[in-house]
Formats: structure tokens, C-alpha cells, sequence
């Protein structure tokens, strides 16, 4: 097959069998392209993984991107990307007209009540899990616990203050802590 | 003028993703409450709904919400959006920026706003939780029922995970969540 249709049905595949995202479809891809595809190793992969770690999106764009770059160039990408995308967008596509009504039945009605309620304790658990990943350090701690208590009076308040604008000034904080760290150590060396 | 609202909307949700799907939550939040394209209790369904569906949750909010309000042009250029980032920064990566990751003044930055972003999930979780059970919005009006499933649900979520070692899934507690909805709120 074409490597570009090969691309886009297998990154389609994986779309089409991965629910809620995230790092469980790491270990589909992790199947497909490593072991299956060959088309990088398992060391390339968990340099993905480091990658999409650092940079914004969904971690199965950034490992789509990265794969299909390589396999074939800027066509691959868009290829191995749209592939992912495209079984989520139809589905959720076909839903969405027929959801509204089915939310307007009263059963329905009570039960996405409940679910409200499971979707809190699901983004507190994501939360606890980022915690439990971070840095044990001053720094990281005071920096989240400050967001956190800045988030909470945005919400409470119904401020016009985006978790962005909080984003930014949590890198340039650290950016700054970071300089003021390196400068004195620049200057001793400088001077002597 | 919608399309162009969503797709730079969603937009600054895809540049700003950092930490996962539930890190793009809060930002998905901003968006929508701002724009008034969803309500809390409406985002919180669809939420759900893009746990229980194929695909990474972004992915399928940005296609839900542009459809919701503009259509096909809305789906597809919101959708476009939210992903775009993403796929512009590993290209940069992979051709022009190798080293860019690993540069002592792009880790100072990140070290900052990874913790950051763990800080506004945990207090969007916390604030989703008490304005279900007290109803933040629009005066102080605890909700007993609530407050039971929101208790149970979390002893279900977090005590799976300390006496099975075991955690549960995600959408075994929609369904589970449900179910008692069903049975709290009537049919």
C-alpha cells in the first residue's frame, strides 16, 4: 500500500479504538507503529511521549505528526494527522444533532445530573495525578498552589481573567527565578 | 464572524494545552463561558460525552462546539484549530528546532506552567464539585442529593484506587454516575 494511505488508515484505526484520550492511546500507537509498522523504534517513541510532554495538544497529534514527518515528509504528517482526527470528528458529528434532543428526555436529563457530578471527581483525580507527578520542589509547589488559589477566585468571582494570562506569568516567574539563580554565578566567573 | 471567533478560540485552547486533556479542560472552560456557547452543566455532558466517544477529548469538545454553533464550517474549523498548534510545533521540532526542548531558558519557562496548569485542574475540579453540591452560582443552595453522590462517587473513584489498587475507569464511573442519577433525580 501507498505509504500515505497506509498512514492514514492506520493512524485511523487507532482513533477509531482509543477512548478518552490521552495516554491510553500511547500504547496503541505504541503497538502499531513499533511492533506492527515498524516505522520507529521504542526509543523514538518514548522520546515522543518526553516531547508531547512539553508541548501543548494532544499527546496522539503530536506522536501522529511525529510519525508521519518521518515516514513521509510534510504529506505524511497531514496524512498520519487527519487519520486520528477524522473517526472522533465524524463520530462526534453524527452525535451532536441527535444529542440535544436526547438530553431533552427527562430520564436522560437525570442521569447526565448524575454524571455532572462524576465528571468533577474525574478532572479532581486528573489534578491529584498531576500532583503526584510534580517536581517535590519549593518552586513547583508554591507556583501550583498559588494558581490553584488564583483559579479559584477567578471562578468564584466570575473574574475576566483567563488561566492563560495565569500560565504566562507562571513561566515568567520561573524564568526569572532561574536568571536571578544564574546571574550571580555569570558575574563571580566574570570577575575573576 | 462565528467561524472566526471559534477558530481563534480554540485556537489559544490548542496552544495552550499543556498537561493533557484534562489540562485543556479549564481552558476549553474560559472559551465557551466567555463566548456563551456552553453552559457549566452543559460542558460537564459533553465532557462525558468525549470520554465515553473515540478520540482525544479536545478533539471532540472543539467538533461538538463548532458544530453547535455554526455547522459543518464550525466543526471543521474548530476542530482545525484546536489540533493545529500541536502539529505546527513537532514539524518545528523535527525540522528546524531540535534542540529547542532541551534549551535552559524553554525548561525554566515550562517548569513554571507545568505547575501551574496542575494548579487550575485541581481548582476547576474542586470549584465543579462545590458549585454541583452548593450551587455556587446564583446564591449559596446546598443540594443533599448531590452531596451524597458526588461523596459516593469519589469513595468509588479514590477508594478503588487505595483498597483494589485498582483505578477505576473513567467511563465505568460515567456509567456508574448515571445510574444514580437516574435513581436520585427520578425519570
Amino acid at each position: 500500500m501507498n505509504t500515505l494511505a497506509d498512514l492514514f488508515v492506520t493512524f485511523a484505526k487507532i482513533g477509531t479504538f482509543t477512548f478518552g484520550g490521552g495516554y491510553a492511546m500511547i500504547s496503541l500507537i505504541e503497538n502499531n507503529c513499533v511492533e506492527q509498522k515498524n516505522w520507529i523504534t521504542h526509543d523514538e517513541m518514548m522520546n515522543v511521549a518526553v516531547i508531547a510532554e512539553s508541548t501543548p495538544g494532544p499527546i496522539a497529534i503530536n506522536a501522529a505528526t511525529y510519525v508521519g514527518y518521518k515516514m513521509g515528509g510534510l504529506a505524511g504528517a497531514v496524512a498520519a494527522t487527519l487519520g486520528i482526527v477524522m473517526p472522533s470528528f465524524l463520530i462526534i458529528f453524527a452525535l451532536s444533532s441527535w444529542l440535544d434532543q436526547f438530553l431533552g428526555i427527562t430520564w436522560v436529563a437525570s442521569a447526565f445530573r448524575g454524571v455532572r457530578m462524576a465528571v468533577g471527581i474525574l478532572i479532581l483525580d486528573a489534578a491529584v495525578t498531576m500532583i503526584r507527578k510534580m517536581q517535590k520542589k519549593p518552586l513547583p509547589r508554591a507556583i501550583m498552589l498559588c494558581s490553584c488559589a488564583a483559579m479559584m477566585l477567578i471562578n468564584l468571582f466570575s473574574w475576566r481573567f483567563s488561566s492563560i494570562s495565569l500560565m504566562l506569568i507562571a513561566g515568567a516567574v520561573s524564568l526569572s527565578v532561574f536568571w536571578i539563580k544564574a546571574a550571580p554565578a555569570q558575574k563571580g566567573g566574570a570577575d575573576q | 464572524m462565528i467561524c472566526f471567533d471559534l477558530f481563534l478560540g480554540f485556537l489559544r485552547v490548542g496552544l495552550f494545552a499543556f498537561g493533557g486533556a484534562y489540562g485543556a479542560i479549564p481552558l476549553i472552560r474560559d472559551v465557551v463561558l466567555a463566548y456563551g456557547w456552553l453552559s457549566d452543566e452543559m460542558l460537564a455532558a459533553m465532557i462525558a460525552v468525549s470520554e465515553s466517544t473515540p478520540g482525544p477529548i479536545m478533539v471532540n469538545l472543539a467538533t461538538y462546539i463548532g458544530n453547535s454553533q455554526a455547522g459543518l464550517p464550525g466543526a471543521a474549523l474548530a476542530t482545525l484549530a484546536v489540533i493545529l498548534p500541536s502539529f505546527v510545533i513537532i514539524l518545528l521540532i523535527m525540522i528546524a528546532l531540535k534542540t529547542l526542548l532541551k534549551n535552559p531558558y524553554v525548561q525554566a519557562v515550562l517548569r513554571g506552567v507545568k505547575p501551574c496548569v496542575t494548579g487550575v485542574v485541581l481548582a476547576t475540579g474542586i470549584y465543579m464539585i462545590l458549585n454541583n453540591c452548593f450551587g455556587l452560582k446564583g446564591g449559596f443552595s446546598p443540594d443533599w442529593r448531590s452531596i451524597v453522590l458526588s461523596a459516593v462517587l469519589g469513595a468509588v473513584m479514590f477508594g478503588s484506587k487505595a483498597v483494589l489498587k485498582k483505578k477505576t475507569s473513567p467511563i465505568v464511573l460515567i456509567m456508574v454516575s448515571a445510574v444514580l442519577g437516574v435513581m436520585a433525580y427520578g425519570i
